[in-house]
């Protein structure tokens, strides 16, 4: 009996084996669509975030489908799991251009996995769109960043601060990139304001960090010393909800010291009680109580698709939008989804953003945003207290690092670079 | 473009002002009131401003819906209203009568917005006002108010309100708050070295935080004292400080004590190494969450309570699951520990992904019942309630863990199995039931920490990795198979991570402590307190 | 004459899987560079790097299996040494970037530049040597395995107390390689890498030639393994696995043995890692993780333990199934995966080669069955066994 179940185990392991050589190498059905690759994290640390954002696109190709597709065909949405590890999102992205003949891809949120794709969509010449705010300092042909660069986001919010009397700074992160370049930028940023060195606190805490009494009592001894103090948020996704509970237990009120954060949004929040955050802030470039009738139907179209009367929408979400919409428009205007024309053709491109506006694709694959204040509401909505006048174009360099702020960015030809050095006068940042 | 706001702004002042003069003519508070419903946040801080002025204690309520964001009006003709939720219906109030207007649609009215500026205005005005206030805790408040801010206006207000005071700790912030601004009312020379001499006794960050502010304007020779009162108070904020990180570590360490607990009888008593422990510990902060949202459907009264439905719950729930885990695949694999390794981890695998499954994969809000939620101080340190409450429910569970182990007769049966099975079945023991039950126990007790683990964490399905590499070196360090190891051991680590972390950071603090956890262990391989005997080689 | 030689050493499983081996790399190799893309047997160039990383993991298994199945020592912490080798080949094509980073600075990689750091750290030079790195590839990995390795089995830490260990030392290093102040990059890692040697890394040759690399190195590594385990001195290591004590008391010095073994499994962790960086282009301290240390304890565990062919299979399998579940069901493939990890541990526990029992060396298998007999007795004697 015993003996009979290994054979047939064995078997099937040998069978799994030969079917299993054969699906990888799929071979593309030549089925008359057009392919849209999505790589976001469905399983791992980074589920908690990107999920969401595979359920937008989802819904954006169903509704365009809807519609009638795109130069006459239908969209297909070509769903993988990279599983939060970043070797693997650059397995996975290989798969979707070269195996599953995708003509597009949006996705990644960590800066991390979208450096791992990066060879990969250059070498295979394909299009990314990622739609999360990062620390820039990039600028690549086959990517298109709908996301907020710094000047996007943290600059006008430390300049709101500013003019509401703030004289010292915590600059708190997770310890990755983005929080290091930012605060990088910050620092130089506050200093260039006139700001003591002794006036700005950096702190820096590994991931998942959920122990935050000595961190949250240091900011309110930083906070005595007679000075209005604020705390500039770099803290990233999970860290967060333990941060503010301790923020609220211990009695630090948006009236004494602000919090203004660069990762928390209404999905955050959706897992904390907001009632003793009110007040605390927020920077982004969208944010779900923005009153706008193309908001509200975009509000109302994802609750019907997610069939959650509670679902919130967020920043990223909002990107993704823009980009699928620019990259639709940019390949009508092309006439076709090859990458090099639609790579061509998308610059210049305006589509109609959430928050009553149209975003622009810039030359150095950039879009411009407005940039929004909020303020923690009970409800775990944001009350936008300062909204920039006009739209801010993404710097894919910062002004602010020694470094960079003689590069620039243009992928129109003939100066086609993505760091051409204005000192140098030449494309590859500072050498050859 | 700057120029064309400026002159914007002038214009609405102007208009602003015109408009302000005529109703304070007309001198009713109503009216005031209800210009809040006009114009941006600038302009609404200057009716703010005026309604401070009218002194009259009537604005108290406005102000105060207005902080909390209770105060809207109506759209129609911008009337000023306090509403309130209750039942999902809105009752309408007035602010100044506080009488009820009844049930109202919502869609009538607009809520009037406030952002930090303002709320701090308020606060600030309010907390003249409220040195009047009946319960001492808000005088109190209202005075170290002050202090922190300096209020020059609220002078008068301490001095007279200094008269009649009889609580004595209300006594001594008001003095202090009242110390604070006579320093920088340009007092003569002799009442600044008063103040100062106040304020160093009074102590604490606020103080300090006066006293340098002043520091700047001081002349030479008041210069001087200032600096001193500085550093007697930084001298006793050190001594603060050494207590508040021993209280740290331990209620770090109770956290770690409790993610552990579980582990220490799967792992410790049993020998299973459980990879599936971590979530055990999400079902049971997941049991909270769905007991928490069903209450909140339901029985919206006793959401206070809902942590007391939550534990035993919990306990059932993660129980069965690991009664489940051990029946089904563990009782297979006794005898290979590292076996068990590689099953566990395959369950959690599963476990993870079901719970992404059925509740979707970002943060589940718990929240916390009034009784958890804030603060109290003890001398210049804040003790947070839900911290002092996860330590004692920490210590408590690691009792009636050891009450059951050493004096239950589930607890001798549980000891002889994994002493000597054998023996144990020949004494009639059906070691089979003893060995799920003790698994379910173990899991049992990893959902009560949970619970109490969603009052301070992450409700995701991430929640259990994020423990179990601690849980596994807090019970190899404290000892396997000895409950008290694992107590000493979680509160030593604790201890030392938050020693370490303020001049170390918290990440080298991390690691610095995995270090000496596998230098200590070099030491003692059987961790602090090894079982002695044959029993264990 | 050679081969009669190799199948002295080898054995007739072993020398048949070599061939097959070799076989297999060679087919794939010619239908890539032969045939057209349009070919139903085209290899494409994206399977050749899917399974150029898969042998990579195949080396990282054996090492494992070299500790755990014949010398009963499992570490949770193998990750780590896979990383380093992983990052000491990262930081040679860091370097070999040279002036093409972004910012063009001709010493510093970008990520130092945009952090403002001015000079390179020491610990960075030499790794503009191809030699160099690819000795510090074995030399470092195999440096503190020897140092932790030297601690540990002097003091007799043994079992799950060992594991546990492990653990915590991979736990420590990845917590410490995600602070950027430490100069690796921090959480982005090192990635854009530009060439290999002269030769650009994303060019299909290339990939096919790292394929190969792989592919002979994973042999070499399963020929000198299966030679060591077949010795006297493996032998040694196989009494140790079945009962330390006994072996002590007959004379032998146990933790030299254990320390030897452990430090050259920790280098051929960190060859597979140097293998691994240029074919994905990236090394992160995520590697660190305790999770993938475990999941490739897993692959020897589904290949079948103690053999050297099963930590070869189990990762191919483990790994390819991988691929295929996270694009065929991305939503629930986590599902498939535990079930097999339960699956194979409840019913086989000798894992695939189990299922192959009787074309295994007779006495090497027996040996398993009676241990596992032997400890069955020592649980029903009240011993807990590690």
């Amino acid at each position: 009996m015993r003996k009979k179940f290994r054979t047939i185990v064995g078997a099937g392991l040998i069978a799994a084996s030969t079917i299993m050589a054969s699906t990888i190498q799929n071979v593309a059905s030549a089925a008359d669509t057009i392919k849209v690759g999505i790589l976001h994290s469905l399983s791992g640390t980074m589920a908690i975030s990107e999920t969401t954002l595979k359920d937008t696109m989802l819904m954006l190709v169903e509704e365009q489908n809807k519609k009638g597709g795109l130069l006459g065909k239908k969209l297909e949405a070509v769903v993988v799991d990279p599983a939060s590890n970043w070797p693997l999102f650059a397995e996975k992205s290989r798969e979707l251009i070269s195996s599953k003949k995708v003509d597009v891809v949006f996705g990644c949120w960590t800066s991390v996995s979208r450096k791992s794709v990066l060879p990969v969509f250059k070498e295979l010449n394909s299009i990314l769109f990622y739609p999360v705010q990062y620390e820039g300092e990039e600028s690549e042909r086959n990517v298109f960043y709908t996301g907020a660069a710094p000047n996007q986001q943290a600059i006008p919010a430390v300049d709101y601060l500013m003019d509401e009397g703030v004289k010292r700074w915590v600059l708190a992160g997770t310890d990755y990139v983005y929080p290091r370049t930012t605060n990088k930028i910050l620092e130089t940023y506050l200093k260039s304001k006139g700001v003591a060195p002794s006036d700005i606190m950096i702190n820096y805490t590994p991931f998942g960090h959920s122990d935050w009494q000595t961190i949250v009592t240091n900011v309110k001894k930083f906070g005595s010393a007679g000075k209005k103090t604020a705390v500039v948020s770099t803290i990233n996704g999970d860290a967060n909800v333990p941060f503010y509970k301790e923020l609220g237990n211990q009695g630090i009120k948006a009236d004494d010291i602000p919090v203004i954060a660069f990762s928390v949004g209404e999905e955050e929040l959706a897992g904390i009680d907001t009632k003793p955050l009110v007040g605390h802030l927020a920077a982004w470039n969208y944010f779900m109580s923005v009153e706008d009738p193309a908001n509200e139907a975009f509000i109302k179209k994802w609750k019907a698709f997610t069939k959650n009367p509670k679902r919130v929408s967020n920043d990223p979400m909002e990107a993704h939008v823009i980009g699928f919409n620019m990259w639709l428009k940019a390949a009508t205007i092309a006439g076709t989804t090859k990458p090099d024309a639609v790579i061509d053709s998308i610059i210049g491109v305006s589509v109609p953003n959430l928050t009553g506006g149209y975003s622009t694709m810039m030359p150095n694959h950039h879009i411009t945003k407005p940039v929004l204040i909020g303020e923690v509401q009970e409800d775990g909505q944001f009350e936008i207290v300062s909204s920039t006048p006009g739209l801010v174009p993404g710097d894919a360099w910062s002004d602010h690092l020694p470094d960079s702020k003689m590069l620039i960015s243009d992928w129109r030809s003939p100066m086609s670079c993505g760091n051409f050095n204005t000192s140098t006068g030449k494309c590859g940042g500072k050498g050859k | 473009m700057k120029r064309c706001r400026l002159y914007k702004s002038l214009f609405i002042g102007l208009l602003l002002s015109c408009f302000i003069n005529t109703h304070l003519l007309a001198d009713t508070l109503n009216d005031t009131i209800n210009s809040l419903a006009k114009g941006g946040f600038k302009e609404r801080a200057k009716v703010i401003g005026l309604m401070s002025r009218l002194n009259d204690d009537r604005i108290l309520n406005s102000l105060e819906a207005l902080s909390a964001g209770k105060l809207y009006f109506r759209k129609n003709n911008k009337q000023v209203i306090i509403l309130k939720k209750e039942d999902n219906k809105y009752y309408a109030k007035d602010p100044v009568t506080k009488s009820n207007l009844g049930v109202v649609q919502k869609k009538q009215f607009k809520k009037i917005r406030v952002n930090n500026r303002l709320r701090r205005q308020i606060k600030l005005t309010l907390s003249s006002l409220k040195l009047r206030a009946s319960s001492p805790k808000d005088r109190i408040l209202a005075a170290t108010n002050i202090l922190k801010t300096i209020d020059k206006s609220a002078l008068k207000a301490i001095q007279s309100q200094l008269l009649i005071e009889k609580n004595k700790s209300v006594r001594k912030a008001m003095i202090a708050a009242r110390a604070s601004v006579i320093l920088f009312n340009n007092s003569s020379n002799a009442k600044q070295i008063q103040s100062i001499n106040i304020l160093m006794k009074y102590g604490g960050r606020e103080a300090r935080s006066v006293l340098t502010r002043f520091l700047s304007s001081a002349n030479p020779r008041v210069k001087k004292i200032t600096e001193n009162a500085i550093k007697t108070i930084d001298v006793s904020l050190q001594r603060w400080t050494f207590i508040q990180n021993v209280w740290y570590g331990l209620s770090l360490g109770s956290v770690l004590l409790l993610a552990a607990i579980g582990l220490a009888i799967t792992f410790g008593v049993m020998g299973v190494i459980n990879m599936a422990h971590g979530e055990m510990v999400m079902i049971g902060a997941y049991t909270t969450f769905v007991v928490q949202d069903l209450i909140k459907a339901n029985f919206s009264h006793l959401f206070e309570y809902s942590l007391a439905f939550s534990i035993p719950l919990a306990f059932i729930v993660s129980g069965l699951v690991g009664i489940a885990i051990e029946r089904g695949v563990i009782r297979y694999l006794y005898g290979r520990p590292l076996e068990t390794l590689l099953a566990t981890w395959g369950i959690s695998l599963v476990l993870q992904q079901t719970v992404r499954s059925l509740f979707g994969p970002t943060n589940q809000e718990v929240s916390s019942p009034e009784f958890m939620s804030g603060a109290f101080q003890v001398g210049q340190m804040t003790i947070t309630y839900n911290r002092l409450y996860i330590i004692f429910f920490a210590v408590f569970i690691l009792l009636i863990l050891l009450i059951l182990i050493k004096k239950s007769s589930f607890g001798l049966q549980m000891r002889a199995v994994t002493q000597n099975r054998l023996m144990a079945r020949s004494m009639g023991i059906r070691s089979d039931w003893v060995d799920a039950l003790t698994f379910g126990l173990g899991s049992g007790i990893a959902g009560i920490a949970g619970v109490a683990l969603s009052q301070i964490e992450n409700v995701s399905p991430n929640l259990g990795q994020a423990y179990i590499i601690d849980s596994f070196m807090v019970v190899v360090f404290g000892g396997v198979g000895n409950l008290w190891g694992t107590l000493v051991g979680a509160m030593t680590l604790g201890v030392a991570n938050k020693f370490l972390e303020p001049f170390a950071g918290a990440v080298l603090a991390k690691i610095m402590v995995l270090i000496f956890i596998i230098l200590f262990i070099q030491k003692r391989p059987r961790g602090m307190f090894a079982l002695k005997g044959r029993a264990i080689e | 004459m050679i081969s009669d030689k190799f199948y002295k050493y080898l054995g007739i499983s072993g020398s048949s899987f070599l061939c097959i081996m070799g076989g297999a790399i060679l087919i794939i190799v010619a239908s890539n560079t032969l045939l057209n893309s349009d070919h139903p047997l085209h290899v494409s160039s994206y399977v050749v790097t899917l399974l150029g990383k898969y042998l990579c993991y195949a080396i990282l298994a054996i090492s494992i299996d070299l500790v755990w199945g014949y010398c009963g020592v499992l570490s949770l912490g193998h990750g780590a040494f896979f990383a380093l080798g992983g990052y000491a080949m990262g930081m040679h094509l860091m370097r070999e970037i040279g002036p093409r980073g972004v910012y063009g600075n001709p010493v510093l990689p970008d990520f130092m530049v945009f952090l403002n750091w001015k000079e390179l750290p020491w610990y960075w030079y030499g790794f503009d040597m191809f030699w160099f790195a690819i000795l510090m590839a074995v030399v470092a990995p195999a440096l503190l395995a020897y140092i932790f390795g030297w601690l540990a089995f002097r003091s007799r830490v043994t079992g799950v107390y060992l594991s546990i260990m492990t653990q915590a030392l991979t736990f420590a290093l990845l917590l410490a390689f995600y602070r950027n102040d430490m100069g690796f990059g921090g959480n982005n890692g090192l990635t854009d890498f530009k060439d290999v040697l002269g030769f650009n890394i994303q060019e299909n040759r290339t990939r096919l030639v790292l394929f190969v690399i792989s592919g002979l190195v994973l042999m070499i590594t399963f020929m000198f393994s299966k030679i060591l385990v077949d010795s006297k001195y493996g032998k040694a290591l196989i009494a140790i696995r079945d009962s330390e004590s006994r072996v002590r008391f007959l004379g032998y010095r146990v933790e030299h043995y254990k320390l030897f073994i452990w430090t050259l499994s920790a280098g051929l962790a960190g060859i597979a890692g140097a293998l691994y960086v240029p074919q994905v282009g990236i090394i992160n301290p995520s590697e660190f993780s305790p999770a993938n240390s475990i999941e490739a304890v897993l692959w020897v565990a589904v290949g079948g333990r103690g053999t050297l062919i099963g930590p070869v299979l189990g990762a191919i399998l483990v790994n390819g199934s991988k691929t295929i579940l996270t694009s065929a069901f991305p939503e629930v493939w986590l599902f498939t995966l535990g079930a097999i990890f339960i699956f194979v541990t409840i019913f086989l526990p000798k894992g695939i080669m189990g299922l192959f029992n009787r074309s295994n060396r007779k006495s090497n298998a027996s040996g398993i069955s009676k241990i596992a007999g032997l400890r069955k007795i020592f649980i029903f004697d009240g011993k807990k066994d590690g």
